[in-house]
């Protein structure tokens, strides 16, 4: 029997249809369907300004928008060959690891939900709510905030910014400890999760998996510490790696990456440099607000750069960041005009949605829905 | 820092690894290489593709395969670019396979049996670029409606689309 778990389903994050062909409670063959969120973002992009695109960036990936821009950004700054200062590179990091913390949250809310333990989604979302009033206080906005630039950050943050994500930090170890209380010993969700869509290491890069799945095989590797960028290097931090490659293995991994990114972002806040959060670059970076009121120079610079946007010299880069997902990639392709010729996102999403189908087949129906999970996806960057 | 130019002399590149296994190989399927903004990337004829990803995977220079697309370069001929974003874990190194295709009928093998990632990717080719890749298991469209005609993301597709 061939059974539809349509695309709108509670379990299946977003608008996924998955074509089930079953036999009993067996699942004999999976078929993914995609494609109900296409909305042409890779086109959309050639037709814009580089700047332009960085509101673009942010819909790819809902659920951490900056981790997007930081990609897009870092893949256009290397086209141009730009040096960002030391500060907006620190305040990169530790935006983006409360990015990370915020995803995982979302993750493991909806992960505990689909097996059964509703009040879970309830705990993880207060401390998103926290999180999305910090993102709020930075940039204007809660989610798709568009706060990294093309050479630095969009503003400096305002006056009381570290102090407020400094308590968050603060508390946030014990939250942690909250939800490992209430899942980590219990019986039900080990029973759930252990020993469910199995996945080896081999069939894991053979299928291309990266991020936490990858690491849950037991590959160790992780862009950040492996291949650093926008100063990674400078920061101390373990990377969860587990041999088992179920979906409790999975669980576990993500769990240690909230504390990790939480160690992380603490380093990056007591470090902090000071100095400017913008590139001194006048013809790419729009100039203080305060001096393109007064300077001539200035507001020439600001009309130019926002009417007819900077040329960038001819070439392709390929920049990947390691997102809450796995390896987020950006295929920046430019002909010397002001406008991107090809913008491609190797989304993670999009490529471990394929170990899916080697994760379900002979698996028990109810494991499909643990499985989806643990994979982590997110629809908007499987289409764009 | 300031951009250094680009280094196309197929000479001075050679020792880097996966060249240097390519060269090794078969001399003809290289027909160029270029290092620009510290990345690698290795002009490979269209018959040699295939052969050249699994000369690459024996030989453990490269063990994964990151990204698989396309760029279309509308009134130029060879119409389409297509890159191949390869990664070693090992080495910590990436290197970019390219391909050039002419525009009238763009056919190439497909990479499926060699890395099954490769599977999405070049479905997403044929759905939005119309590159068609033999050997494929299911070479369907995958973004857009099966019954769409037209290739999207091809340069003189329009933006707004066909209404």
């Amino acid at each position: 029997m061939i059974l539809n778990m349509g695309p709108q389903h509670p379990s299946t994050h977003g608008v996924l249809r998955l074509l089930l062909e079953i036999d009993g409670e067996q699942v004999v063959r999976m078929m993914p369907d995609i494609g109900f969120l296409h909305t042409g973002i890779e086109k959309t992009c050639e037709a814009k300004f580089y700047q332009q695109v960085v509101p673009l960036t942010d819909r790819i990936d809902y659920l951490c928008p900056m981790i997007n821009n930081f990609c897009y950004v870092l893949a256009v700054e290397k086209l141009l060959g730009l040096e960002i200062p030391a500060r907006a590179q620190w305040i990169r990091v530790m935006l983006v690891e409360l990015q990370r913390i915020s995803s995982h949250l979302v993750w493991l809310g909806t992960h505990a939900m689909d097996i059964g333990a509703m009040s879970v989604f309830l705990y993880c979302f207060r401390e998103r709510e926290d999180l999305l009033r910090i993102y709020e206080m930075v940039s204007g906005q809660r989610m798709m905030t568009s706060y990294f630039r093309i050479g630095g950050l969009a503003l400096d943050p305002p006056l009381g910014f570290f102090d407020k994500v400094k308590k968050f930090l603060d508390i946030f170890p014990e939250r942690v400890d909250e939800y490992e209380n209430l899942l980590t010993g219990n019986r039900i969700f080990i029973d759930r999760l252990k020993d469910v869509a199995h996945l080896s290491a081999e069939d894991a890069i053979a299928m291309g998996v990266t991020g936490p799945s990858l690491r849950a095989s037991g590959v160790d590797f992780d862009l950040r510490r492996d291949m650093p960028y926008s100063s990674y290097e400078k920061f101390k931090f373990k990377v969860p790696v587990s041999k088992d490659g179920d979906v409790w293995a999975r669980y576990l991994c993500r769990v240690q990456e909230l504390r990790q990114s939480r160690e992380i972002a603490k380093q990056a806040l007591e470090g902090l440099p000071s100095g400017p959060t913008k590139a001194n670059a006048p013809k790419v970076v729009l100039p203080d607000r305060e001096k393109m009121k007064t300077e001539m120079e200035a507001l020439i610079y600001h009309f130019k750069i926002v009417t007819e946007g900077f040329t960038v010299p001819a070439g392709e880069v390929y920049q990947a960041i390691e997102s809450p997902r796995g390896e987020m990639g950006y295929y920046v392709v430019s002909d010397g005009t002001a406008k991107p010729m090809r913008v491609h996102m190797r989304s993670p999403s999009y490529v471990n949605l394929q170990a899916l189908s080697k994760m379900c087949e002979g698996k028990l129906i109810a494991d499909v829905v643990a499985a989806i999970g643990s994979i982590d996806i997110v629809l908007g960057e499987i289409d764009r | 820092m300031p951009l250094e130019p680009p280094i196309t002399d197929l000479d001075k590149l050679k020792d880097h690894p996966a060249l240097s296994a390519l060269l090794a190989w078969n001399q003809g399927a290289v027909q160029g290489a270029k290092f620009d903004r510290d990345e690698l990337s290795i002009y490979v004829a269209r018959e040699f593709i295939r052969q050249a990803c699994e000369q690459l995977k024996s030989k453990s220079v490269i063990d994964f395969l990151s990204d698989l697309t396309c760029a279309d370069f509308y009134p130029r001929e060879p119409r389409f670019e297509m890159a191949y974003h390869l990664l070693s874990m090992r080495a910590k190194e990436r290197v970019r396979l390219k391909v050039k295709l002419d525009g009238e009928d763009p056919v190439l093998e497909s990479i499926t049996a060699i890395w099954p990632t490769a599977n999405f990717f070049e479905r997403e080719i044929f759905d939005l670029f119309g590159i068609r890749f033999l050997g494929h298991p299911y070479l369907r469209r995958i973004m857009m409606p099966e019954d769409w005609e037209g290739h999207p993301l091809r340069r003189d597709y329009p933006v707004e689309g066909y209404r």
